[in-house]
């Protein structure tokens, strides 16, 4: 009796783990727009410049669209599809240049530039003098001298001066 | 005939301009008055007769008259007529000869100016004025003329000639190609003219700056003339762009208000150095600053508006707005070439001259901050700069690799994209920075400012701004960046109204006037300053509006039929009926109703709808938009998919806060406006309380 | 350093410029890498500018060299193509005028095949497996076709759209370049003929 039950458990055990791994090898339901839109999205049609896959109304897009689908169904991941438009397709596909040859420029001018700019903010910085004190040149200044409170009166006479300018 | 009388004018108005730009020189160098009057007499005629000629083209364009090449380009039996009229713009040759006529307006315009105190300027302005003019009006006459007709050979083909060529006959098609379905929108119809407004007013200040640097009065005085033309320019400038972005909403069906194409960054950029122009003047103005700076950016704006016109001519960069390929590239690229090195030459002359007369005194100064805002548009301009022209470099440079194997590694040539990604992985950060400006600059002192006096001046509205990211992370937002972005944007708002509210406070304390007469007087007193404020506070709202989209936008697409329904976050959208008509301007309209609902309750009707052209083959879909200040649901039908009422692919997108995107460009747009408000020339200074008389700023 | 102090009379302007070292004016180097850059930028936009205008490939000239592998998987490189006449055709499934010039292609090979001096070879541009096989069945094309995997082909000709077609003579020079689809098979054999030689 016990190894009746024994060899029935057993088989149902190694009927489900096949189950299992059968439908886990199953493809997929078909893909939802959604899902094809969310790789879509981020490839570049190859004839119509600057279009993304998801918006690009032509015969072609709506096929490569389809192939995304195809490639989701079978069960391939995002970057395996990436992967897949730039070898059939080229580097334009993708939203960005990969960071290779001269491409790399398109990443490093705008560091440079950032750098730059702080080097030209230093240099105007260093070329200042320290402000000396000038007690007999009159206040031709508007601004308030920085040790006292902007008191109305100042304010005043500084929007006074401002009006009379601008 | 009548186009006869246009190609005379407009050769007409060549020789003028020619005539008056060596009359200018020549006066200039001899100095004589004599001469320079008939300069300027010459740049006055060249607006009559331009308008001859843009109505002859008006002309042939309403009466349906194809044998010329262009009306046959732009025009079609089926067009009404107000659309026949902006077809002027919607092709090459047109735009070129509207451009044309949009300069001689501002150039006579300038002319009648007074110009008692600033006689040395007039020949050199006149001079680059018409120089620029000539240069358009020799494309149209000798590249793009679009008063040439179809003729037909004894063989059969057609060739196109302005003048009748032997043994041909005049050939008149029967109808025309017609507008882009895409330009038939009232945000296209006025966004090239409002953008070659822009365009065409920076030549002014443009011109102004190379007659200061010629003549060496490279004080502010030419700033003081030109600005506000600079102010103008400013204006047409981003309505043009607010316009596009709105179309591009509307019409072109992505969910979206700017792409990053190629083409309208090659328009943004302009705006860029525009804006850091428009800024750093005013430094020049105060503290005798940052004069190398403003030089630098008008010559780079004026020679960014001519390659903002070219780029989407020469077919260089092909996208949305891609027009024909045409010879016209190189005259363009010598053009630009040439005035740039010209005026170059001429700023390297006068650099010394150029020398500020006044120091930076600290970092937290208005001037430190104002070079930082200049650094930041210019740090923006490289970025778009080489977005723009990076693909067709390496595609171009290709050659390289193909000449030195060894190098063909690097020079692959292979066409890349540089799209909204890189885009949008960059620019905020600069966007970022200049939030923080807005809410800094307005209370920093002018020279001498420490970290203390900034502190004490911003710390009241800073602390209440705080209150926006607390009550966001509380309402559950996650997006870090989103929340940051939020609060910078509280922060500007806050510091501004406080200047606002600070300012007429002060003025009904000392003059026991009413709060709200003395905020109006204010205002009315210094338009500059206060509209600058109110542009500010639009660019925040268009910012929350950005902010919205960028990070919270969600979309979905389903093909559903009749009576089916699409949810996405708190909506449902069924599917309610369908309806398919010819129209008689040559459309079949696929419309489909759908119902709206939020949670459960309805509220809306929309009315997606899909255009067929027929005589272009083109689809164009016009969107379903409900649109509230907290968010739009936007849904069209999918154009490239069969429509029947078993099945209907709809795209919905849920833009949240895009409203404030269009509500923020109309006050930007007032707040310019009101900040180029002329004012009276009133000298008068109303001090109530007694002044230091040995202040050097109240003599005269 | 001293200081020089001087009075202004505009109002607008401060009064106390100094004189500093030229530390505002742009030092030499600067100005050199800036007018080298500019140059630079103008020379690099004249090229490209040509380039635009050349358009495709030009006749007379050596045309890039290529590998084509199948769709059956055979390749076709500079070996299989050298001394013989090859008529180079980018297409594409969803290209409508492209089925216009299929049958006239597809009746010139079986004509000329047989010699064993030409060849053809058809390059589906941008295009799907797939799709491609169906238009291949569809026009019972026997020569051979391939992708342009990663359009660097179609990116070393320079085409600007399809059809294209480009017939390379014995001598491996660009002979002929059809920027359109062929109208007739005359067309095409009136291409082929003269650069068949002896």
């Amino acid at each position: 009796m016990r190894k009746s039950i024994f060899a029935f458990g057993f088989s149902i055990f190694f009927i489900l783990v096949f189950a299992g791994i059968a439908s886990a090898q199953q493809p997929q339901a078909t893909p939802s727009d959604d899902q094809v839109n969310a790789i879509a999205k981020q490839l570049y049609c190859p004839v119509c410049e600057n279009t993304p896959l998801d918006v690009c109304p032509t015969t072609a897009c709506a096929r490569w669209r389809d192939l995304i689908r195809q490639q989701l169904a079978a069960g391939k991941t995002e970057q395996e599809i990436k992967d897949f438009f730039v070898a059939q397709y080229g580097a334009r596909v993708l939203g960005t240049p990969p960071p290779r040859g001269i491409n790399l420029l398109v990443y490093l001018v705008p560091v440079v530039a950032v750098v730059a700019g702080a080097y030209i903010l230093f240099r105007v910085y260093r070329s200042w003098k320290r402000p000396i004190p000038l007690p007999q040149s009159p206040p031709t200044d508007v601004a308030p001298p920085p040790a006292q409170a902007a008191t109305e009166d100042e304010y005043i006479h500084r929007l006074e001066e401002e009006v009379r300018k601008g | 005939m009548i186009a006869n009388l246009g190609f005379g004018t407009l050769i007409l108005t060549f020789i003028v301009s020619i005539y008056g730009a060596v009359a200018a020189f020549l006066g200039a160098r001899r100095n004589s008055p004599a001469l320079v009057d008939s300069a300027r007499n010459a740049m006055l005629l060249t607006f009559p007769l331009l308008t001859v000629t843009t109505l002859t083209l008006i002309y042939l364009l309403v009466g349906v008259h194809f044998q010329y090449q262009y009306v046959s380009e732009v025009i079609s039996n089926s067009m009404p007529v107000s659309l026949r009229i902006t077809a002027l713009w919607g092709g090459q040759a047109g735009s070129l000869i509207f451009w044309s006529w949009l300069m001689s307006a501002f150039a006579s315009a300038v002319a009648l100016r007074k110009w008692d105190r600033d006689r040395e300027f007039l020949p050199w302005v006149i001079l680059v004025s018409l120089v620029t003019l000539a240069f358009f009006l020799m494309l149209s006459v000798f590249v793009e003329n679009p008063f040439v007709s179809f003729w037909a050979t004894p063989a059969g083909n057609l060739i196109t000639s302005m003048f009748h060529p032997a043994g041909t006959t005049l050939y008149i098609p029967p109808d025309g190609n017609g507008m882009n379905p895409y330009l038939r929108h009232p945000g296209m119809i006025f966004h090239p003219p409002a953008l070659y407004l822009g365009f065409v007013s920076f030549v002014i200040p443009y011109a102004f700056a190379m007659a200061a640097l010629i003549t060496g009065r490279t004080d502010d005085r030419w700033i003081h003339i030109t600005r506000r033309w600079t102010l103008v320019a400013y204006i047409f400038l981003s309505i043009g762009l607010l316009l596009g972005a709105r179309w591009a909403y509307d019409v072109l069906g992505w969910g979206g208000y700017w792409g990053w194409d190629s083409v309208e960054v090659s328009s943004l950029i302009p705006w860029l150095t525009g804006t850091a122009f428009l800024h750093s003047v005013m430094i020049q103005e105060k503290r005798g600053m940052l004069k190398h700076w403003n030089m630098l950016l008008i010559i780079l704006t004026y020679d960014l508006v001519i390659l903002g016109t070219f780029l989407t001519r020469s077919g260089l960069l092909s996208s949305v707005h891609a027009f024909a390929e045409s010879a016209i590239g190189p005259l363009f690229f010598g053009f630009i070439g040439l005035t740039l090195i010209a005026s170059l030459s001429l700023l390297s002359r006068r650099w010394n001259d150029l020398k500020s007369t006044a120091e930076m005194g600290s970092v937290f100064s208005r001037e430190f901050l104002f070079l930082l805002n200049n650094l930041l548009f210019i740090l923006l301009f490289i970025v778009c700069f080489l977005g723009v022209w990076f693909p067709v470099l390496t595609d171009a440079m290709g050659i390289v690799g193909q000449k030195v194997p060894f190098l063909s590694r690097i020079f692959t040539g292979q066409k890349v994209t540089v799209g909204p990604e890189w885009y949008k992985g960059i620019t905020p950060f600069f966007f970022g920075g200049l939030l923080l400006l807005m809410a800094i600059a307005p209370l920093s002192a002018w020279k001498s400012s420490t970290y203390r006096t900034v502190a004490r001046a911003i710390w009241k509205p800073f602390a209440v701004s705080l209150v926006v990211p607390v009550v966001l992370i509380i309402f559950g937002m996650q997006s870090w960046v989103a929340i940051l972005a939020f609060w910078l944007c509280a922060f500007v708002v806050f510091v501004t109204l406080y200047d606002f509210w600070r300012a007429a406070w002060a003025r009904h304390q000392s003059r026991q006037e009413n709060l709200f007469l003395a905020l109006w007087h204010l205002l009315g007193k210094n338009r500059r300053r206060y509209g600058g404020y109110i542009v500010h506070l639009g660019a925040v709202m268009m910012a929350i509006g950005i902010i919205g989209i960028e990070f919270f936008q969600t979309e979905t697409q389903k093909t559903i039929p009749q009576g089916g329904e699409i949810g996405l976050g708190h909506y449902t959208i069924q599917f309610t009926s369908l309806s398919s008509f010819n129209t008689q301007d040559g459309r079949n309209v696929a419309r489909a109703v759908v119902s709206v609902y939020k949670d459960g309750k309805f509220v809306s009707e929309l009315y997606p709808r899909r255009d067929y052209y027929n005589e272009s083959q083109q689809y164009v879909t016009i969107v379903g938009l409900r649109s509230t200040p907290q968010d739009d649901l936007y849904v069209i039908l999918a154009d490239w998919q069969s429509l029947s009422t078993t099945g209907a692919t709809f795209k919905v997108y849920h833009n949240p806060l895009v409203w404030w995107l269009w509500r923020g460009m109309i006050v930007f747009v007032l707040g310019t406006l009101f900040a180029a408000w002329p004012t009276r020339e009133s000298q008068r200074v109303l001090a109530k309380k007694a002044v230091p008389v040995t202040s050097k700023a109240f003599g005269s | 350093m001293d200081e020089i102090v001087t009075e202004q009379t505009e109002p607008t302007e401060q009064p106390e410029p100094t004189e500093r070292p030229a530390q505002k004016i742009i030092p030499r180097w600067g100005r050199i890498i800036a007018w080298v850059g500019l140059f630079a930028l103008l020379a690099i936009v004249a090229m490209l500018l040509l380039r635009n205008l050349q358009g495709p490939v030009a006749v007379g000239q050596v045309p890039p060299t290529f590998t084509l592998t199948t769709f059956d998987g055979k390749q076709y490189g500079p070996a299989e193509m050298s001394g013989k006449v090859v008529l180079v055709n980018f297409w594409a499934s969803w290209c409508k005028p492209c089925e216009q010039e299929a049958p006239d292609l597809e009746t010139a090979w079986e004509d000329y095949q047989p010699r064993g001096d030409v060849l053809f070879l058809g390059i589906a541009w941008t295009d799907t497996e797939s799709a491609s096989l169906a238009y291949i069945d569809r026009f019972k094309i026997t020569y051979p076709n391939g992708p342009d995997l990663g359009t660097v082909i179609s990116q070393a000709y320079r085409i600007t759209g399809v059809p294209e077609t480009y017939i390379i003579d014995k001598q491996g020079k660009l002979a002929y370049a059809k920027l359109s689809p062929f109208t007739s098979l005359a067309e095409i054999k009136a291409a082929i003929d003269p650069l068949l030689g002896p």
